[in-house]
């Protein structure tokens, strides 16, 4: 019972990297422009599908590249291509919608979003595609769990991101300027602070991270087709929301209890496919009692 | 030319048993070919959707987008109540009755918007209806008594272009005696500010709950005729793809306007049937349209603007 519970704990990290890697994106977007980027899921899906290009054209290459090489070529490849496209996002649809009402910017965002979807699925048709597998290296045993390669690679390297975003966002000079604008939109240009480049910046760096965690995904759960980011984009959303949105902290936070969520769903009620009940009851629930979530600061309205 | 208020009034009811009386004789009388009388249908379903969802978010000005979840609620519950409890030589006498019980469950179901509406706005609301409308996705997908992910069927093909023309201009009446009775100016000026609409003795929380209620109740409605013309429901029918559908049609043909939801319903129904030889890539244009109907016309093409056979009787030709 024990082992169970340990080896499930374990898959919740894995899981839980890979949507705390999203919802950062979520967080950060949320936190300098008060926009909720209903799009960055399928930002998330753009990345996966790069990241597997870029895989299959290496292993295609039959060159007998060592594993790592291959996912860390994948890896700069789909960040590079996939910070590219939120910056174009950004630059196209949302920019142009600053000074218009929030509502506005969302709907453009859930916009962006389903053309995403609808374009990667009339580009490459419904077929779902199988990831390469670059990791085979068979499972360690240690007491008495599973533990694989792969997820080691995971946890350790969704860590590793997290611990450089944290450090960029409270350490750098792009930092302190993410947090001034977050503070404080209208007196920042005036202290001569870029706000349009530092907010493309946040995009890419934002979008950047889906796409490490589109490959983690994708070399976890190797099937990929293009709405995947819709389920997955909702739940690192969810837990953008249960950690705090616009809180980065609280989006890591969020991201393992989601992870956990998915997880130990099945294990208490009869079937898996009750969990994005229980994940969405679990949002409205907090909406409802506590909306500036878990680690959030408190909202007030100026009148 | 101006027409008096009584002559306009008459018209309007010739007009509507004009429309009521065709859409009767022409599909019966073969002139009108399946095909279009099929697309009328979908065409009305489409109007009545975006009818009720323009009074959310149009005229309150509220972000509602789980419509779906409505629409899929009366789908199911009036499907449920022709095939388990009605004998199936009742069913096309009391087909209004069932689309009405659809529209209340849904309307029951508003409650659950309705309620954290009182305490968050903008895009937190927005949130609670997509939440709203994944839960309602996903307990219909776990009910295996409606056939879960499989969906529902059994139901006669009760709709025809009457039953769906008489409720587009129910619709359409019921929604235009609200919005210019005292009622309605309520629901715009929550829309110019609620605090604002507070303090002068705008009861907001009463507002807000009927105003998700007629809109849930229609949506349901519009539910119970497109499971009756379809025959098959399944979640995934409505799913927030069919909640963005219903969003583009409404800010397509312009926010606080009835002309414009009919409009806009037309427009975009007409436009995915006309693109359907671009198979998979018809999907891109409506997610396109509303991006840029977002940059370069977020109001629509009848934003606040109004027909003038919808608009409110002038005070001074009545007296």
């Amino acid at each position: 019972m024990l082992q169970i519970l340990g080896q499930n704990i374990l898959n919740a990290l894995q899981l839980g990297s890979v949507y705390a890697l999203i919802a950062l994106g979520y967080t950060m977007v949320y936190g300098i422009l008060t926009l909720i980027n209903f799009a960055h899921g399928d930002i998330f899906m753009v990345g996966a599908y790069l990241s597997l290009a870029a895989a299959a054209f290496l292993l295609g290459l039959h060159l007998g590249l060592p594993a790592v090489v291959v996912f860390v070529g994948a890896m700069c490849f789909s960040m590079v291509l996939t910070a590219l496209l939120g910056v174009t996002i950004e630059r196209l649809a949302y920019r142009p919608l600053r000074q218009a009402p929030r509502v506005s910017a969302v709907i453009t965002a859930l916009g962006v979003g389903l053309f995403l979807e609808n374009f990667t699925l009339g580009l490459l048709g419904p077929e779902p595609r199988h990831f390469p597998t670059l990791i085979s290296v068979g499972a360690w045993e240690i007491a008495g769990l599973t533990i694989t390669p792969l997820q080691i690679l995971i946890i350790l390297g969704a860590a590793v991101l997290m611990v450089l975003l944290d450090l960029l966002v409270g350490h750098t000079l792009l930092g302190m300027a993410m947090r001034a604008i977050s503070y404080n939109r209208q007196i920042v240009p005036l202290m001569g602070v870029p706000v349009d480049r530092v907010i493309s910046l946040t995009f890419a760096i934002g979008s950047a991270i889906a796409a490490a965690g589109g490959l983690m995904y994708g070399l976890a759960y190797p099937v990929l087709d293009p709405y995947m980011g819709v389920r997955i984009g909702w739940w690192a959303f969810i837990a953008a929301v249960v950690g705090g949105i616009g809180n980065i902290r609280g989006a890591m936070l969020g991201g393992f209890i989601l992870g956990a969520v998915e997880i130990f769903t099945p294990m208490i009620l009869p079937s898996s496919t009750y969990r994005d009940f229980v994940a969405f009851s679990l949002l409205l629930l907090l909406l409802v009692f506590k909306p500036t979530g878990l680690l959030g600061r408190p909202i007030f309205e100026r009148v | 030319m101006v027409i008096s208020e009584k002559r306009k009034k008459l018209l309007t009811w010739l007009g509507a048993v004009l429309l009521l009386v065709l859409s009767w004789l022409l599909p019966a009388s073969g002139l009108l070919n399946p095909y279009v009388v099929q697309i009328l249908m979908y065409l009305g379903i489409n109007m009545i959707l975006t009818l009720s969802l323009n009074l959310v978010n149009g005229y309150m000005g509220e972000f509602s987008v789980g419509h779906a979840g409505f629409m899929g609620i009366g789908a199911y519950a009036a499907s449920i109540i022709t095939v388990w409890f009605l004998p199936r030589a009742w069913a096309f006498w009391t087909f209004p009755a069932v689309l009405v019980a659809g529209g209340l469950a849904a309307a029951v179901a508003g409650l659950v918007v309705a309620f954290p509406s009182f305490r968050t706005r903008g895009d937190y609301l927005a949130i609670v209806t997509l939440a709203f409308n994944m839960i309602v996705k996903s307990v219909l997908e776990n009910l295996e008594v409606v056939g879960g992910p499989r969906g529902f069927l059994g139901m006669p093909r009760l709709t025809n272009l009457f039953w769906v023309a008489a409720w587009v201009l129910i619709t359409v009446m019921v929604l235009r005696r609200l919005v210019y009775s005292n009622f309605g100016r309520g629901i715009t000026a929550i829309r110019e500010d609620e605090v604002a609409a507070n303090l002068t003795g705008v009861d907001t929380r009463r507002v807000k709950l009927y105003a998700f209620l007629v809109s849930a109740f229609f949506a349901g409605v519009a539910g119970g005729l497109f499971a009756h013309l379809l025959q098959f429901i399944n979640p995934r029918s409505f799913s927030i793809l069919k909640s963005t559908d219903m969003l583009v049609m409404v800010y397509l043909g312009g926010v606080g306007s009835l002309t414009g939801s009919l409009l806009g319903a037309t427009i975009f129904t007409l436009l995915m049937e006309v693109l359907r030889p671009l198979g998979l890539w018809r999907w891109v244009v409506g997610p396109l349209l509303l991006v840029l109907l977002m940059i370069f016309r977020p109001q629509g093409i009848m934003g606040f603007k109004e027909w003038k056979w919808f608009k409110e009787r002038a005070v001074s030709s009545e007296q």
